[in-house]
Order: C-alpha cells, then sequence, then structure tokens
C-alpha cells in the first residue's frame, strides 16, 4: 500500500440515516493524476471532508501519504502539512487584498518559515496568474480569481499531494485550461493530484486515473485506459436480417443485443469489429453498415452515474 | 488495481518532508495570534466600535464641565470629576460596562468562530493545518486582547480628555481622603485591568456561542441577551442568591480600588469568578469544536 497517496477502506460517512458516503475503497496511486468522478451530491466532498479531517467517518478507515488520518491524533493531522487543498469552492476574507489573505494562511502554518512568507506568496500568485491583482479586494475578485486565489494558497508551501475539489467550478475556458496545464504540469514534478469534478471533460485530458462515485459508491475506479476499455463501447449492425444477425451475434459473445427497426445493438466486449463483420458475411447477413461507438469515457461517465439533473439521494 | 505501471514522481515522499521542521511551537503560534490581531484591528466595524467607545468619556467630560453635577448620587465618579481629570475614565468605565463593552464582545466573539465558519475561512484554516485546540487558544487570547484593547480606548482617551479639562487636583477617595497623581494613576490601571478581565471572561461565553452555530450575528445577539439578562437578575433582590455567580454582579467592583485602603476582597472574588467562567466556558467551547464536524 506504500505506493497509494490516497487510500480509503471502508470509508461511511452517514448524517443521520442518510448515507452520504457510503463505504468506499479508494486508491490514488503516488503520482498519479486522478479523476474523482460523480455528480452533483454524489458524495465527493464529503470524502474530501473526511480526507482532511473536517468531518470524521461513521465508520472505515482513510491513510493520506501513508499516514492514518482518520482518528484524531495530532500526528494525523501533521501529514496535511504536505497535502494542499481546495474545498468546495473558495472562501476568504472579503475586505482583505488576496496577498493578505494568503498571509494569513501562511501565518497559520507553523512550518511556514517567516522569512519566506512574501516570497512564496508572490510566487504562489504568480502561478496562478494573480500577481497583477494582489493588492486588490478579494471583494472585489470575480469568480474565476476567486478560484484561482484558493489554488494559490494550495500552493504555497510545496507539497506532496494536492486534493483539490472542483478547481475549475467558475472558470472560462481560458481559465479551465490554464488549470488543467497547471495541474499537468504540477503532476510533471512528482506531485500527486486529486482532483474532483462533476464535469468529465475537463478532467479527461489530464487524468491518469480514475473514480466514479454515484450516490455515495464508488462505482468503478483504475487507470484511465483501463476504465475506458471497461466501458461498454457498443456495436451497431444495420441489416435487413436482423433475426440471423442477432443470432449470430449472440453466438459469438456479444451481449445484451437488441434489435430495433433494421438494426441490431449489442455490446461486443473484447470481440475484434473486424471478427464480428466477418462472421456475419459468412453467416449471409446483408450487411448494410456496421459501427462501434460510445467507447468514450462520457458514456460511461452517463452510464454508470446515471443521466440528467436528478441529485442522487 | 495496480499502481506499477506509473512511476512514482520525484516528489514522492521522502524528498520533501526533510526540509519542513515545525517553527519553535510557540512562535508558530505566537505568529498567528500576530495575524489574528491584524484581522480583528483591520476591520472598519471594530475601528468604528473604538471610535465609539472612546467617544463616551469625551461626552460625559463635555457634559460636566457645560453643567453643575448634583452632589451626593454616591460612587458613580461623575460628581467627582470637577475635582480630578482622572475621574473621568471611571465614570466611562461604570456607564460603558453596561452595555457598549459587552457589546464590543459579542460582536468579537462572533467574529471569532462563527464569522470564519460563515464565510468559510474556517475550513481553509483547518486543512492548513492548525490544530482545533490551538486555533481556539489563539482565538481566545485575541478577545482577551480584544478585552484590552476596548479598556484602553475608553480609559486612554478619558484620561486626556478628563486631565485636559479638569486637571489633575487632589484625587479624593471614597473614603474621603487624599492621594497623589501617581497613586491615583496606578489605581486607573489597576480598575483598567480588572475591567477587562471581567470582559474576557464574557468573552469565554461568547467563544463558546460561537462554535456552535456559523451564524456570527446570531452568536454576538445571543451574547448580548446573556449580558442584559445577568444585568436584569442582578436588579432583582429576590434572587440575591444568584448575584454572587452572575459575571455582572462584579463588573463594578473596581470602585473599591477609590477607597482608601483598598478594599480587595469584593475584587478579590470577581477574579475568582471571572477566573471560573473563563475556564469552564474555554473547556465547553473546546469540547465543542475538537470533534466537530466542519461542513462550512
Amino acid at each position: 500500500m506504500a505506493d497509494l497517496a490516497v487510500s480509503t477502506s471502508g470509508l461511511t460517512k452517514r448524517f443521520g440515516s442518510y448515507a452520504a458516503v457510503d463505504g468506499i475503497d479508494l486508491a490514488v496511486p503516488s503520482g498519479s493524476v486522478y479523476g474523482f468522478l460523480g455528480p452533483n451530491g454524489s458524495g465527493k466532498t464529503t470524502t474530501i471532508r473526511m480526507l482532511l479531517g473536517l468531518i470524521s467517518p461513521t465508520s472505515g478507515r482513510a491513510e493520506m501519504l501513508g499516514r492514518q488520518v482518520t482518528g484524531s491524533s495530532g500526528s494525523a493531522r501533521s501529514v496535511l502539512h504536505r497535502v494542499g487543498s481546495l474545498v468546495e469552492g473558495p472562501a476568504f476574507h472579503p475586505y482583505l487584498s488576496g496577498r493578505a489573505n494568503l498571509a494569513r494562511l501562511d501565518a497559520a502554518d507553523a512550518l511556514a518559515d517567516p522569512r519566506t512568507s512574501r516570497t512564496r506568496i508572490d510566487a504562489a500568485l504568480d502561478r496562478v496568474g494573480l500577481l497583477p491583482a494582489a493588492t486588490k479586494r478579494y471583494r472585489a475578485y470575480s469568480l474565476g480569481m476567486r478560484q484561482r486565489l484558493a489554488i494559490a494558497a494550495a500552493l504555497l508551501m510545496p507539497r506532496d499531494l494536492l486534493v483539490l475539489d472542483e478547481p475549475t467550478n467558475g472558470l472560462d475556458p481560458q481559465g479551465t485550461r490554464e488549470v488543467r496545464g497547471l495541474i499537468a504540469a504540477l503532476a510533471a514534478d512528482g506531485t500527486t493530484v486529486l482532483v474532483s469534478s462533476h464535469l468529465l471533460a475537463e478532467v479527461e485530458q489530464v487524468c491518469s486515473h480514475v473514480g466514479m462515485m454515484r450516490a455515495g459508491r464508488l462505482v468503478t475506479q483504475g487507470p484511465l485506459d483501463e476504465v475506458r476499455r471497461s466501458g461498454s463501447a457498443t456495436c451497431r449492425v444495420e441489416t435487413d436480417d436482423t433475426d440471423e444477425a442477432a443470432r449470430v451475434l449472440r453466438e459469438l459473445g456479444v451481449t445484451e443485443v437488441s434489435v430495433a427497426g433494421s438494426r441490431v445493438a449489442g455490446i461486443p466486449g473484447d470481440l475484434a469489429p473486424e471478427k464480428l463483420v466477418a462472421a456475419l458475411v459468412h453467416a449471409g447477413v446483408g450487411v448494410r453498415s456496421f459501427t462501434v461507438s460510445g467507447s468514450s469515457l462520457e458514456d460511461l461517465f452517463v452510464s454508470l452515474t446515471g443521466e440528467g439533473f436528478d441529485v442522487s439521494g | 488495481m495496480s499502481a506499477a505501471d506509473l512511476p512514482a514522481g520525484p516528489g514522492s515522499t521522502a524528498g520533501r518532508t526533510a526540509p519542513l521542521r515545525p517553527a519553535a511551537g510557540g512562535r508558530g503560534a505566537l505568529r498567528l495570534l500576530g495575524s489574528e490581531l491584524r484581522l480583528i484591528g483591520g476591520r472598519r466595524r471594530n475601528q468604528a466600535g473604538l471610535l465609539v467607545l472612546a467617544a463616551v468619556p469625551v461626552v460625559i467630560a463635555i457634559a460636566v464641565k457645560i453643567s453643575t453635577p448634583r452632589a451626593g448620587r454616591g460612587p458613580d465618579f461623575i460628581s467627582s470629576i470637577t475635582s480630578n481629570g482622572l475621574f473621568v475614565p471611571l465614570a466611562a468605565l461604570t456607564v460603558e460596562m453596561g452595555m457598549f463593552l459587552p457589546l464590543a464582545m459579542s460582536m468579537l466573539s462572533g467574529d471569532a468562530v462563527a464569522g470564519e465558519a460563515n464565510i468559510g475561512t474556517l475550513r481553509y484554516l483547518l486543512t492548513v493545518p492548525v490544530g482545533r485546540t490551538r486555533l481556539l487558544l489563539v482565538k481566545y487570547l485575541s478577545l482577551v486582547i480584544g478585552a484590552v484593547w476596548g479598556v484602553l480606548a475608553v480609559v486612554i482617551p478619558g484620561a486626556l480628555v478628563g486631565v485636559a479639562i479638569f486637571g489633575t487636583g487632589a484625587m479624593t477617595t471614597l473614603s474621603g481622603t487624599q492621594i497623589g497623581l501617581g497613586a491615583a494613576l496606578w489605581r486607573l490601571t489597576l480598575a483598567s485591568l480588572y475591567v477587562a478581565a471581567g470582559l474576557a471572561a464574557l468573552a469565554a461565553i461568547g467563544l463558546f456561542i460561537s462554535s456552535l452555530t456559523e451564524q456570527p450575528i446570531a452568536a454576538a445577539i445571543s451574547l448580548m441577551i446573556i449580558t442584559a439578562a445577568m444585568w436584569i437578575l442582578d436588579g432583582i433582590d429576590q434572587v440575591a442568591w444568584l448575584h454572587p455567580w452572575l459575571l455582572v454582579d462584579h463588573y463594578l467592583a473596581f470602585g473599591d480600588l477609590l477607597r482608601d485602603p483598598i478594599a480587595g476582597s469584593g475584587m478579590g472574588q470577581g477574579l475568582l469568578l471571572y477566573l471560573a467562567y473563563a475556564v469552564v466556558f474555554w473547556l465547553a467551547a473546546w469540547a465543542r469544536f475538537a470533534g466537530k464536524d466542519i461542513t462550512s
């Protein structure tokens, strides 16, 4: 387990009888960029709050950087010095400037050297492109600037792990791309990044690993390619001879074969498309067209986490 | 799943922990306290509050100057002001302990925890990380210093204005004897500290309430209601048995400093009660806050 930056076992949080997080076993490898996906209300933030010691789990354990963080011992807390975090949006004192807000957080850090405070603060501000607005009051910041300031706060000290909850919320496409670039650059330095999002597309490009939450449960996780492969790519055959096509596909091991009009659809799993086409033609099925689609993470995301606006729970 | 396919990054664990050594624990806490005081002192609302506190002795001094106080109204000091300007801050403290100073403590203690929870900065402080016990200690310490600030905001302008208008003639104690300027200043200092101690005890209640809610205004109003309730109970003779246990019953005991010799027993009891309140309510705040789920 030593090569996991974050690992949990059976981590559960109940609010009354409602399980916001229901026995999840997170495994975030060191050095990975782990996309923590799920619709709003699926338990991502609650999980992150438990990791950061803001709320205590009802049951289960969590480790970060090899140290157990559940339970309230001081040593559990000290690992947080190596963890930069952004939890549920930015929050700063509105009447202080961006720089003064960071100075306050830096002053709170017992491990931060006051002599290097100014340099580190300005470096963090520069990294997120906020240096020109450093002396502006936080209340005058736009939502995107606020989000950047929160990211800068996570970068005040050298970190081994960054936990970023919805870091691109409120950012314009340009800002979103910059944050993605920042995550990639940090990961290139060897920092493990756990980044949560309800928007798959903005995470898919930078992640090496993903985990997907739905209604408090972790429905899948693993290296991006593996998860993507496990995704239910569907093949569609257009033919006049639907019955025969369906029979052939079923025999070959295609699952969930269905017929609609002149179309036969199914999930081929590991079967190579060319084999399917050859078999269909060999059986005398007139194939008008054959397509394989839906192997995008987006489809998997939707199939695993549900579609539409319903908030889980 | 396996992580073997990912090379461990150069920054993972071992390399980075070495240079991170805790600053001396006390120094770290001092730095946080400094930041806390800057936060309190930098707030416009608090600065305006200090101005209001400072205005009261000025108003009293001017009012006395342009009118002739009726004699024999007891130890409210106002009747003594014309003989010595140092009675101005004492009179102002007496007046402001009723509402203004407790109100100032209410605002500060409401901000302390509930205020940070309300705007969400509490979660970022805790994930820095700051230990919850350390945070609560620093918060309380800053409230105690805030109490001293509040008292000084009354006493210093009061003394300056009082001395400027009425001079520093012989100070006649409540016992009828006269004391010199040095002794008078010393007793004024003791009175200020005693008043600040009473406010600090009140702040412990405030800190506890502040840890219960995410609404700073609600916390501030609650403490104000508690103060008012204590004053009301203190005025009802039928519950005289309760009076020694009320904070406010001891608030004006600093008048004993103006006796000759100083009658210390009333203030001694007051200080003991203040200490008890401070310890009990700080521990209550700690018990509440240490294991609390921070969902703001």
